[in-house]
Order: structure tokens, then C-alpha cells, then sequence
């Protein structure tokens, strides 16, 4: 691949295309397997268009499902950026600097899900740009939502700008200019708390809800976040490291460890006295938790659920703290993915589904997912995969270049 | 698993009508087309199926970019009511009046119940539905009866689906629906302003405007509120053509509704179509700033109280004791 010597920005995005469009056997069959998974998406929510949300599991008493447990375990996914973001650019880690732009590539792809599971669960789609300021009624700052929209977008903005530049800049053999791009960096670091933050007080903010109406809602969601996050990243580089030449340093490994390890233990003390409040004295407001952990009247569908997803986090946790395998990748690659996964259950439909059972009238009804939504649910997380694919393959093969030119 | 069956297709037509009219249709169709040809050799054209669904769509396109309700000039709501008519006419042959009267002066809205008297009739919901043409397929319906064992206040410990003879011995009766609050936190949380109190203490949604992101409904403290998951169906000849354009129109897929205190009544200064059902008079509506109403004196008079008061939700529906 010879094109570096061209110049512009039509070249760079014809160089992007073409790079991700061509490559080896396993690399389009990768390819081949996320387009057929959002043919799938595409195809269940045909019928989602035709016959409206009714063909979802959900209903008046459980009007959140999959879709929106999704983008609220994404979202801090997307927030986890944040852990790269702050040792590379402001305490200038050099280990750090090399994958930043990775982290940023899954931030990237994460907002891009929870902005399309947001879009797949509106009932008037077409109604979108209501929300749009100056053509739409904004309903800001009074409703949440309104503030989500904002630090969403305001988020994805960022980073996809922020690495533009440096991408495009070293797609040219130059270096990009700190002075520019650090404010935005920092404004990043800080958005990046805030989505989560805003994100759980859509939550927090209802009394309506009172296994949501809790202040450790915020602090926990950005616990979780910054341990599900570094151990999905930490899978990505060991993938990278793979089957790619961008080699990955293995002390990287080792700081991420320490990342996951101090935020899983956070978060499982947070966990810890959420249950002891709700469970010591029990009152009105435990229920929620009771039908969660316990099953009410003989509805128990999410008791089998939590219960795997607190010894996932427990075990997981325990195996990064105490690392038997001395940063051995057989050893803490599962335990990454296993926290990963326990988080994924606990913060989406484990934190989602119970704040609606029972129904404020005290109506218990299970909510199961049905084919519909399990199918656009692949169909979104196919084309996240895709959009960090293309930002991240993209993004290697100019930072590899530009690390050899400047050598 | 959920599979769109064969007999959602026939849901999909928004109005059904049932086979034992299928004839008066059959003869009333036979009357348009007999008026309609008559008018098409007054004027010297043939009415083509081409025509027609050019200006369906001219309606829809319209209707598709038209403004929030509250930002509309008279103008441009007589326009839109013009065109939501003209569209059901189109779609389902159906001569609805769509209004939209504002609030009337020196109004507030006030609702009390009585729980000694209600028997759990369930008449209030029957009438509920048909007033407000709440969808028939999934059963909507605003008002929820529950049957309460004495020693309780709380309509979360009653039985909310009871299916037997009443009045039970023992067992007393309490109803909710949408309580009008003060401080309502779904109008708080609609991200879009599509759900808003009026000034005489509705709390309404713009159906059209709404995105159906169903935020409101998990706000609400007291399941207020309902939500489109299909489109609605009404058999045609049931349909209440005399609607509001806040009120009982036939509501889009997709999309919020909630109880409007009738708001198509009682802009015209008559009782809620639940409370004027109510066989035991356990429904009290009336405006709240006249001294005169009966709203006020059972306010005054009775032992009254609301649900949730702790929320601080301030809701203009009360209930009392005789």
C-alpha cells in the first residue's frame, strides 16, 4: 500500500474505504458475518415498522426492554474511553498514547449503538427530529432525555473529531498540533462523566421508580463503567494484537488490570449497599429488588438471570484482583470477557426490567424478550462492530505508516 | 415469540367493521358511489382511485411537517382538523368533528371519588372506553377498578382484575385513572414538550407530536398513561365522532395517550363521560374555583385524601369517605 504520498481529504476517505474493503479470507468473512447479522436487524424490524412496538415483549407495565437496557449498559462502554483518554493525553503515558486511538474507535462505535437502540425502540421514528432544536421543540433543560441527547451527540462529536484530526494530520506525514486538539481533549474527559452521569439521572430522577430513585445510581454506573469498559478494550487490543502487526506492549495490559481491578471492587461494594439497604429493613421500596433477587407471587424470570451475573462479577473480579495467572492472557482474557459479560447482564436488563415490576398499582408481569428484539438487537451490535472496525483498521494503518516515516 | 398473525393484518385497518353490517355498508357505499357519480357528470371527470390517493398523500405530507399544537395559530389548527377529517373520510368513510376548544375562563378542573359508595360496577370503564375510542384489541382502558380488603388504602394491595358478582361483602371498591397533578412529573420528562397541563388542569398530549420514546410512562407514579404498541382498533360503528384534537381522536401507532377528563366534554360544559356512567354517584367532577361546586364542598365537607401524597405530585384528584 503505496498511497500515503497522496494528499487531500478525498484521498483520505478513499484510502479509508478502500482499506476496509479489501484485506484477507478471515477479514471478509468477519465482514461477511456482520452484514448478514444487520440483514437480520433490518429484516426483524421490518415487522417492528409494520406493526409497531406490539410485536416487542414489552407492554404498559414493562415499557423499557432489551432495547433501552442495551444503550444504557453502552453508553458507559462508550464512557470508558475515558480511562485511555486520561493517562495518554494529560499525564502523557507513552504505553497508553499508542492505544488511545483504539479506545476511541470503541467509544466511537458504542454511541453509535446506543443511538441506534434509542432509535429502534421510539414508537414515531419518522417523529425524530421533533427533538431537533429550531425546527423541533426541545424540551431543555427540564427533561433528562433532552440533556442525554445533548451530552450523546456532544460526545460522539468529540470523539470522532478529536482522532480525525490526528488521523488526518498523520495520514500526511505531519504531526498533529497539540495546542489544537488538547482543549478538546479535555472537554472529552469531562463529557465523558457526564454522559454517564446524565444517563443515570434519566433513572435517578423519577420518583415513580424507587429502585431507580436512589443518589448511588450515577456514582455506580461509572464504577461499572470504567471496570466493563478497559475489559472490553483490553479484549479488543489482545484481538488486535493477534491478527494484526500493530503490536500491543503487555505492560498495557498490566494498567489495565489495575483499571478493571479498582473500579469491578468499587462497584461491588456499591452493589453490596444498594442490597444491605434494600434487604435489612425491608419497606414499600424494596420490592423492586425482592422481585429481582427473590422472585414476587411466583414471578422469578430475572432471579436465575442476577443471580449469574453477581457470581460472574465476583469471580471475575477476584481472578483480576489477585491475578493467579501473572498476567498470563489465558488467565485474564476470560476473566475480562466474564466481567465484561456479568456487568452487561446486571447494568441492562438487570438494572432496566425490575424498575418497572411491579407496575405503580403493584402488577407483577415477567418480561421476556422475543425474536424481534433479540434480532434487532444483533443487527445493532453488528453495526457497531462494523463502525469500530472501519475506525480502528483504519486508524492502525495510518499510525503505522506514520510511526515508520518518522522513524 | 411473538408472530404477526393473519388476523393482525385485519387489525391493521384502523377501523374494522363487524360482518352484521357488512350489508348497511354495502348499501351505504352503494350511496356515496351513486352521489359521487352523479357529482362526477355534474363537473365532467370520472373520480379516480389515482386522485384520491394523491390527495391522501398531499394530507399526509402536510400533516407530517405541521407544527406543535401549542405554537399553531387558530388558523393553522382549523387547517390541520380540516385535513385530519378529510383523511379519516378518506381512510375509513368516517364524518368526525374534530374540535379544538380551548380551555374556558376562571376554569381548574377538580375530581373526587368516593370509596364508600363505589360498588366496583365497572361501568365508569365501559363508558370510559367507548367515549374515548380506546383500542379494543389490547383492552385500554384509563380507570382501573381494584377491590380492596378494609384495613387498606393503598391500591397496589387490591385486586385489580377481579372477575366476579359485586358488591363483595367486606370488600370495597377504589378506582385510579390519570390524576391531573399539579406537578406532574411526565410533563417534566417528555423530552419533545408533547405532553403539557392546560390552563384549566388537563394534562394533554400532542399525539402528532409525540415521539413515543415513553419516558412519560415511566415517570408516572400512578400508571397513568397508555401506550400505542399496535394501532388502535374500534369497530367502525363504534366510533365517537364527536372528538378533540387533545382528546378522544383515534390515536397514530406508536404513540402516548392518557385520560383527558373527557376534555372534549367537558370544554363544552358537560360531566366526563365516566363520571355521567357512575350508577352510584361515587364520582364527583366540578371546577375548583367555584365556591359553588360540588368539588368544593366535598373538598370542604368530607374527609378527603390523595395517593402518594409523599411525591409531592400535588394531584387534582381526591378521594374521600362519607
Amino acid at each position: 500500500m503505496e498511497q500515503t504520498s497522496r494528499h487531500g481529504f478525498p484521498a483520505f476517505v478513499k484510502d479509508v474505504i478502500v482499506w476496509n474493503v479489501t484485506g484477507g479470507f478471515g477479514l471478509q468473512l468477519y465482514r461477511l458475518l456482520l452484514i448478514l447479522g444487520m440483514g437480520v436487524g433490518i429484516y426483524a424490524y421490518s415487522f417492528q415498522a409494520r406493526y409497531g412496538l406490539s410485536v416487542t415483549g414489552m407492554g404498559d407495565i414493562v415499557s423499557w426492554g432489551l432495547y433501552i437496557s442495551n444503550f444504557t449498559f453502552l453508553v458507559g462502554v462508550a464512557a470508558a474511553a475515558v480511562m485511555l483518554i486520561l493517562p495518554a493525553y494529560i499525564f502523557h503515558d507513552p504505553d497508553f498514547h499508542r492505544v488511545v486511538i483504539i479506545g476511541e474507535g470503541v467509544a466511537v462505535g458504542a454511541l453509535v449503538m446506543c443511538l441506534s437502540f434509542i432509535m429502534v425502540d421510539l414508537g414515531g421514528p419518522l417523529q425524530a427530529w421533533h427533538l431537533i432544536p429550531g425546527i423541533g421543540q426541545f424540551n431543555f433543560p427540564s427533561s433528562i432525555l433532552a440533556w442525554d441527547v445533548v451530552v450523546l451527540n456532544g460526545y460522539l462529536l468529540l470523539n470522532g473529531l478529536v482522532p480525525l484530526y490526528i488521523l488526518y494530520n498523520h495520514y500526511h506525514g505531519r504531526k498533529a498540533d497539540e495546542r489544537k486538539y488538547r482543549p478538546f481533549v479535555f472537554l472529552s474527559i469531562f463529557w465523558a462523566f457526564s454522559i454517564h452521569m446524565v444517563t443515570a439521572f434519566l433513572y435517578q430522577g423519577l420518583p415513580a421508580r424507587p429502585f431507580w430513585n436512589n443518589p448511588l445510581m450515577g456514582p455506580r454506573f461509572l464504577a461499572s463503567a470504567f471496570a466493563a469498559g478497559p475489559a472490553l478494550i483490553t479484549l479488543a487490543l489482545a484481538i488486535i494484537h493477534h491478527v494484526t502487526g500493530y503490536a500491543i506492549d503487555r505492560k498495557i495490559f498490566q494498567k489495565l488490570r489495575l483499571i478493571i481491578v479498582v473500579s469491578a471492587i468499587i462497584n461491588l461494594i456499591m452493589l453490596f449497599s444498594e442490597i444491605f439497604k434494600e434487604f435489612y429493613f425491608r419497606t414499600h421500596h424494596s420490592i423492586s429488588a425482592a422481585y429481582l433477587f427473590f422472585g414476587l407471587d411466583g414471578h422469578n424470570s430475572l432471579v436465575p438471570w442476577i443471580w449469574t451475573s453477581i457470581m460472574g462479577n465476583i469471580i471475575a473480579t477476584l481472578i483480576l484482583a489477585f491475578n493467579p495467572g501473572k498476567d498470563n492472557p489465558k488467565v485474564l482474557l476470560p476473566a475480562s470477557g466474564l466481567l465484561f459479560i456479568a456487568i452487561w447482564m446486571e447494568k441492562g436488563i438487570g438494572l432496566i426490567v425490575p424498575g418497572l415490576i411491579p407496575s405503580p398499582l403493584g402488577e407483577i408481569v415477567d418480561y421476556l424478550p422475543t425474536w424481534v428484539e433479540l434480532c434487532v438487537t444483533l443487527g445493532v451490535f453488528s453495526l457497531g462492530l462494523t463502525v469500530v472496525t472501519w475506525l480502528i483498521r483504519a486508524a492502525l494503518i495510518i499510525e503505522d505508516k506514520y510511526e515508520k516515516s518518522s522513524q | 415469540m411473538i408472530k404477526p398473525k393473519k388476523d393482525d393484518e385485519a387489525a391493521e385497518l384502523e377501523i374494522s367493521p363487524s360482518a352484521h353490517n357488512s350489508r348497511r355498508n354495502f348499501l351505504k357505499g352503494l350511496s356515496i358511489a351513486a352521489a359521487a357519480c352523479s357529482a362526477s357528470l355534474v363537473t365532467g371527470c370520472l373520480p379516480d382511485v389515482k386522485a384520491e390517493s394523491g390527495e391522501k398523500f398531499a394530507l399526509q405530507w402536510k400533516e407530517y411537517f405541521k407544527k406543535h399544537y401549542r405554537l399553531m395559530t387558530q388558523q393553522e389548527k382549523e387547517e390541520t382538523v380540516a385535513r385530519l377529517e378529510r383523511l379519516a373520510k378518506l381512510q375509513s368513510g368516517l364524518d368526525l368533528q374534530i374540535s379544538t376548544r380551548a380551555p374556558r375562563e376562571n376554569v381548574l378542573y377538580g375530581y373526587a371519588f368516593n370509596i364508600t359508595r363505589c360498588e366496583g360496577f365497572m361501568e365508569c370503564v365501559a363508558a370510559c372506553v367507548k367515549e374515548n375510542n380506546l383500542d379494543r384489541k389490547t383492552k385500554t382502558q384509563y380507570i382501573r377498578v381494584f377491590e380492596m380488603k378494609p384495613g387498606q388504602l393503598d391500591p397496589s394491595t387490591g385486586d385489580g382484575k377481579y372477575f366476579h358478582e359485586v358488591p363483595v361483602d367486606n370488600k370495597f371498591y377504589m378506582a385510579t385513572q390519570c390524576f391531573h397533578c399539579e406537578n406532574a412529573p411526565c410533563t417534566k420528562a417528555c423530552p419533545t414538550k408533547a405532553t403539557w397541563r392546560e390552563p384549566d388542569g388537563i394534562v394533554v398530549v400532542d399525539y402528532d407530536w409525540c415521539i413515543g420514546c415513553r419516558y412519560c410512562q415511566a415517570a408516572c407514579p400512578y400508571f397513568g398513561r397508555r401506550f400505542n404498541w399496535g394501532k388502535p382498533s374500534i369497530p367502525k360503528e363504534e366510533v365517537n365522532r364527536k372528538q378533540h384534537y387533545l382528546g378522544n381522536r383515534i390515536r397514530p401507532m406508536g404513540k402516548m395517550e392518557k385520560c383527558t377528563f373527557c376534555i372534549q366534554r367537558t370544554r363544552e360544559g358537560k360531566l366526563p363521560a365516566c363520571v355521567e356512567a357512575c350508577p352510584t354517584g361515587s364520582r364527583v367532577f366540578g371546577n375548583l374555583l367555584d365556591p359553588d361546586s360540588e368539588i368544593r364542598f366535598v373538598l370542604k365537607n368530607k374527609k378527603v385524601f390523595r395517593m402518594k401524597e409523599d411525591l409531592g405530585t400535588d394531584p387534582k384528584f381526591w378521594y374521600f369517605i362519607d
